[in-house]
């Protein structure tokens, strides 16, 4: 940052000095981001570092990085010490995220079509409507949903949290897919018609191809906001339908603290998302934005 | 879609003749294009509003009825007597002090921090792909997981990681009495404020990341050649580009920090001032049963988050205006 008074101050130095020192700050700079993708890195590597310790070297201080690594946390993890198995929560978790992404996208999709490809009149009323849904507190429409539940016997079932986490994903979902959908362009679909390509055509030809990406990425969003839910799953699931995160939350308070154990179900329970947010991150970078502004 | 390419022919022979009956039939046409136009937006639609605006009706009725689970029999309609506590409790006002607070220090500080971290990895580099994963790590870790992560394993006064770093540190230099600050208990809404800076950070930066990449590259070479200092192109060319950038990535991550849940239960359970709406809430119907007042709150929570949404939808509506032209 000190380079840049000086080259207002003085504009017209050799030019061999400038590239050299634009050439040091760049290498800084470069630094910088190392070390502050390191720093945010930290806490995960210290979670899964503390993980594969025993349950006597992961509670020291000053810490002991360099203490032997045992499996010990993950075998306590899936169950061969407590005999509480983490199975049931990670299907349902699976079970919850997939089918609601599932949901999403299948009521997304046509919504984001006919809002952006075949804009319908006042479109932009429906588009707000849809993005003002997410800015009620979910916890205001809690009780309602606990209390129809509880008439219904829906309480304690997976399904349930199928629907509200749709709903909680839906807006967010048609907002990014619209942009997606905008993206074709209006030409190609009018060639396509001209040249008497149907509906299904038009959509698996056209249309799919130029959205794909940001399926993805809107199915990836969906599926990583499903898995992380707490609240919902926490009040209205029990011992059934209980998912990853209220499991998370009832395996500390219920055993007392083992660092190692905990710090192994954290880091299985985030693999999941972990891996799919690794493997698409382009997707992620590329939806984040388009769906957003574009 | 085949009906209606087939409509599209039709009126221009129907104002040939003119007569009243083929003037109905191309309403009629027109009112079933307009609905095949529209219905594909349906399922979504009715969808949304069965299962977010029907609970909150109903939240609105209960908030008038005198509802304690705890007490069955004590039932009955109760008019503004729930909203008359809401407003005379004194946990209730804190919490509004205490969302407002954290809502807008982890937004306005991740959005920083963000830009920041954007603006670097804007520039190509060796590794910059292992440094992206390296950052955006943190949002992908389940928030209770990284609540956790932060209070046992990083917080904690005995054995967590930022006190046995000071403990190293003072070591080094042969002092075996280090500060060991009880960081939970001595700053607990920093406490959890830092830890959802950690986590929203990443996709704060991942927002502002694809705008820069979105920006054109030639007005900026062109800048360049002209002199302009890299200050005078950051704060002329990429800072105007980026405003929409900004706005969204605030607006969203405003509408997930405000609901925030997890950290708050799981690093503070709400205690030291800590208490945020959400969890208010939560507390009001799942500890004491209240269901009257608890949709009291929710009711306003939601007249609340309105307003606020009023402000932050007119800033959407600059972000679609360009695009409604199409």
């Amino acid at each position: 940052m000190t380079s840049v008074p000086l080259t207002l101050r003085r504009p017209r130095r050799p030019a061999g000095s400038t590239a050299r020192r634009r050439r040091r700050t760049g290498g800084m700079l470069v630094l910088v981001a190392w070390l502050c993708g390191i720093a945010f890195f930290l806490p995960v590597a210290w979670m899964v570092l503390t993980s594969f310790h025993s349950e006597t070297d992961a509670a020291t201080n000053p810490p002991s990085v360099g203490a032997g690594l045992t499996l010990d946390g993950y075998r306590e993890f899936f169950g061969a010490g407590s005999g509480i198995s983490p199975w049931p929560p990670l299907i349902n978790s699976l079970t919850a995220s997939v089918a609601s992404t599932l949901l999403v996208l299948a009521l997304a999709v046509p919504a984001a079509y006919a809002l952006s490809i075949k804009p319908v009149r006042k479109w932009s009323d429906v588009l707000f409507f849809f993005l003002s849904t997410k800015m009620l507190p979910l916890v205001a429409g809690l009780l309602p949903v606990y209390l129809i539940a509880q008439n219904t016997g829906m309480l304690d079932s997976i399904w349930l949290l199928v629907i509200l986490y749709t709903s909680m994903n839906l807006p967010i979902a048609v907002w990014m897919m619209r942009s997606f959908l905008a993206e074709v362009p209006v030409e190609m679909l009018e060639a396509a018609s001209t040249d008497g390509a149907g509906l299904h055509t038009t959509l698996t030809r056209i249309v799919a191809p130029v959205a794909m990406p940001g399926i993805a990425a809107t199915a990836l969003i969906s599926f990583i906001f499903s898995w992380n839910e707490l609240l919902f799953a926490r009040v209205l699931t029990g011992i059934v339908a209980g998912t990853s995160p209220v499991f998370l939350t009832s395996f500390v308070t219920s055993q007392g603290l083992f660092l190692a154990k905990v710090c192994a179900a954290a880091t299985v329970i985030s693999l999941p998302v972990l891996i799919a947010g690794f493997a698409a991150q382009d997707k992620l970078v590329q939806g984040l934005s388009l769906g957003a502004v574009k | 879609m085949p009906t209606q390419t087939a409509e599209r022919t039709r009126p221009v022979e129907a104002v040939v003749p003119a007569s009243g009956r083929q003037a109905a039939r191309a309403r009629r046409a027109q009112r079933t294009k307009d609905w095949a136009r529209r219905a594909p937006l349906l399922p979504a639609l009715v969808f949304l509003i069965i299962v977010t605006q029907l609970p909150f009706l109903a939240t609105v009725v209960i908030s008038f009825i005198r509802w304690n689970a705890l007490a069955p029999d004590n039932r009955g309609f109760a008019a503004f007597d729930n909203y008359k506590a809401v407003f005379t409790d004194h946990a209730m006002r804190s919490s509004v002090l205490t969302t407002v607070l954290l809502t807008v220090t982890v937004v306005l500080v991740s959005l920083l921090l963000g830009l920041g971290l954007a603006l670097l990895l804007d520039r190509g580099f060796r590794g910059r792909g292992i440094v992206r994963t390296l950052l955006i790590t943190p949002f992908l870790v389940v928030p209770v997981a990284s609540a956790l992560l932060w209070k046992h394993a990083l917080y904690n006064t005995s054995y967590g990681l930022l006190n046995g770093v000071l403990t190293w540190i003072w070591g080094l230099f042969g002092s075996d009495n280090p500060p060991q600050p009880d960081w939970m208990t001595d700053s607990p809404l920093a406490a959890v404020e830092v830890s959802l800076i950690w986590q929203w950070t990443p996709f704060m930066m991942l927002i502002l990341l694809a705008g820069l990449q979105s920006r054109p590259t030639d007005a900026v070479e062109a800048a360049r050649m002209d002199g302009a200092s890299p200050f005078d192109i950051f704060r002329c060319l990429t800072l105007p580009h980026l405003r929409r950038y900004l706005e969204l990535a605030a607006l969203l991550g405003t509408i997930y920090v405000v609901q925030n849940f997890d950290a708050v239960f799981t690093i503070t359970s709400g205690g030291l001032g800590t208490a945020n709406l959400p969890y208010t809430i939560y507390q009001t119907f799942y500890q004491a049963h209240d269901y009257g007042r608890a949709s009291a709150q929710g009711v306003i929570v939601v007249l609340c988050s309105l307003l606020v949404a009023t402000f932050a939808l007119r800033t959407v509506s600059s972000l679609l205006r360009e695009e409604v032209t199409r």
